[in-house]
């Protein structure tokens, strides 16, 4: 469980995306989430997803991954396209009682799901060719801006990256607790949902506690090493946009106008 | 009276709620040459946490005076100066790593002096080095044996290139080996680059390698000296609730027995020669 410990679902790889900076792939993946809601043609849709496409099939990520990360959200899609199916009223092609779907619902509820499908493959697509450490960089820097109205940018991804460090020590913890209570005689795999999740609070508990005790003397370590929070603070790894991210956030540009371009030129294709 | 660190008449008391503070520290005396290693000794709830503490200013003392480098442990903007001539190492090394990377975190206290980030490159890079985990600069800490997470928490002190290193039992969760591995690292600084060690420890083994050791009991110190003439005070040792090291224990056992052997024997090598001078005129 320890030893092949990885976070997320970061997909290791030397491809161009995976060594794009990490500030551009945020900075695009926000905006190919924006231009999703904007978009409203099918040709938009088309072009959009072959985008995501093209970026799939440079980073080298399998596409059954990609499939995979999918999966979970099938069942939310299908409530919001049930839900847009008859809440959208228009041209009524089936009248019955309180219920009636019209031409104009079934429209949306279908351009609704394959938005949320290629939003889901993109935000995956971000995770998987960025591992959490380049991203919580990424946030560091991109977000330095937002410092200015008094955002804890640097506190807040100091966190992230503290938190990061810590989840495979407190997973060892977990597994270390979970046999010291074991050998006690605690039951961890029989019974009822409620009997399961009442026998986690003797693994939760001490576990909670030497995680407080760790903050303390981590804070120690930290103030000893003349910590003093983000002011005149520089970094080892600087991140530096090549050639690469020029060529990222230009076909991004790219893509943005064509489809804002379609929705007014063929707003009906 | 230039001493690294000095400590004159400190008194240090916790406070307490509903009871009179606790009295740690009892008008304690003591200094740091520069180049020295160190060693503290002591009992549980002896002061030795709390005077290594004392010594970057993480606490300040209740009474009388401690200074670093010259500068005044009690001011606070002393505060960054002395913290950066003396570093800190704590025993557990899990607590004390805070980047993902290994190199990240030997750069994290320079990334907080506002080191520039090619000479960080260079002192990371020199600190790894020096306690030989550069090949390891890549791995995640949770990747490394706990005598590796020391020593690359060493080279994160290292790396702020202090005068001085305080180590607080940087061995006591380690397994014999790491602990090898921690102290033959200690031990190369002090004698290669001639940075001041301050030991802090249970291992009597580890106190005979140093230069000096400092016995404390109650908040005071109880003997000073170098291990050879701590450690043939036998009976106070005893009396104070610590143990001699075994190679000591043994020499002074024979000794009661009627074995002619010389005092202050403290090394397996030396117990050999004077074994073996004893029974055939140093034959080996």
């Amino acid at each position: 469980m320890l030893n092949n410990f990885t976070l997320g679902q970061f997909f290791p790889g030397q491809s161009v995306i995976h060594r794009l900076d990490p500030r551009s792939k945020l900075v695009c993946t926000v905006l190919y989430l924006v231009l999703l809601f904007v978009v409203n043609t099918w040709i938009g849709f088309a072009i959009c997803a072959v985008y995501m496409a093209v970026v799939i099939v440079v980073s080298k990520i399998p596409v059954s991954n990609v499939l995979r990360g999918v999966k979970p959200i099938l069942p939310i899609m299908a409530v919001t396209a049930v839900l847009n199916l008859f809440f959208i009223d228009g041209t009524r092609i089936l009248d019955w009682g309180i219920v009636h779907i019209s031409w104009e619902g079934i429209v949306f509820a279908i351009k609704m799901m394959i938005r949320l499908a290629i939003l889901i493959v993109g935000t995956s697509m971000l995770t998987y060719t960025t591992s959490p450490i380049a991203l919580t960089d990424g946030m560091e820097k991109g977000l330095r801006p937002l410092q200015k109205i008094h955002l804890p940018v640097h506190e807040v991804t100091m966190m992230m990256s503290i938190a990061l460090r810590f989840i495979p020590t407190l997973v060892e913890e977990t597994d270390k607790i979970m046999s010291a209570q074991k050998a006690r005689g605690a039951d961890f795999e029989s019974g009822g949902l409620i009997h399961r999740a009442k026998a986690l609070v003797p693994i939760l508990i001490p576990l909670f506690i030497s995680a407080f005790r760790r903050a303390e003397e981590l804070a120690l370590a930290m103030e000893c090493r003349c910590y003093r929070g983000g002011e005149g603070r520089t970094r080892l790894r600087q991140l530096r946009y090549g050639w690469r991210d020029g060529i990222a956030y230009l076909s991004m540009v790219l893509l943005f106008a064509l489809c804002i371009a379609l929705n007014f030129l063929l707003p009906n294709i | 009276m230039n001493h690294l660190i000095s400590l004159s008449d400190v008194v240090f008391e916790y406070p307490r709620e509903e009871a009179a503070p606790l009295r740690v520290l009892n008008h304690l005396d003591l200094t740091v040459e520069q180049g020295e290693f160190l060693a503290i000794l002591g009992q549980n709830g002896s002061g030795k946490s709390t005077l290594a503490k004392l010594l970057n200013a993480i606490l300040t003392p209740t009474g009388g005076v401690c200074t670093v480098c010259g500068f005044d442990t009690a001011q606070e903007e002393n505060l960054y100066e002395i913290r950066s001539r003396v570093g800190m190492v704590f025993q557990n090394p899990d607590n004390q790593l805070v980047a993902n990377v290994v190199e990240e975190d030997v750069a994290f206290a320079l990334e907080n002096m506002g080191v520039d980030p090619k000479e960080i490159r260079r002192r990371v890079d020199q600190a790894l080095k020096q306690v030989e985990m550069y090949e390891f600069r890549q791995h995640a800490p949770h990747q490394l044996s706990g005598g590796q997470k020391q020593r690359v928490a060493i080279a994160g002190v290292l790396a702020m290139e202090p005068e001085c290193i305080v180590l607080d039992e940087p061995t006591a969760m380690l397994d014999p080996r790491g602990r090898r591995e921690v102290l033959n690292t200690v031990r190369q600084l002090n004698q290669e680059k001639g940075t001041t060690v301050v030991l802090i420890t249970h291992y009597m083994d580890e106190a005979c390698q140093a230069g000096r050791v400092v016995v404390m009991d109650q908040g005071q110190i109880a003997l000073n000296g170098t291990p050879k003439e701590v450690f043939s005070q036998v009976n106070t040792i005893r009396s104070l609730g610590l143990d001699l090291p075994q190679v000591t224990e043994l020499c002074w056992r024979l000794r009661q027995a009627g074995v002619p052997l010389p005092e202050g024997i403290l090394t397996e090598p030396e117990c050999l020669d004077a074994l073996c001078k004893l029974l055939g005129g140093g034959v080996k």
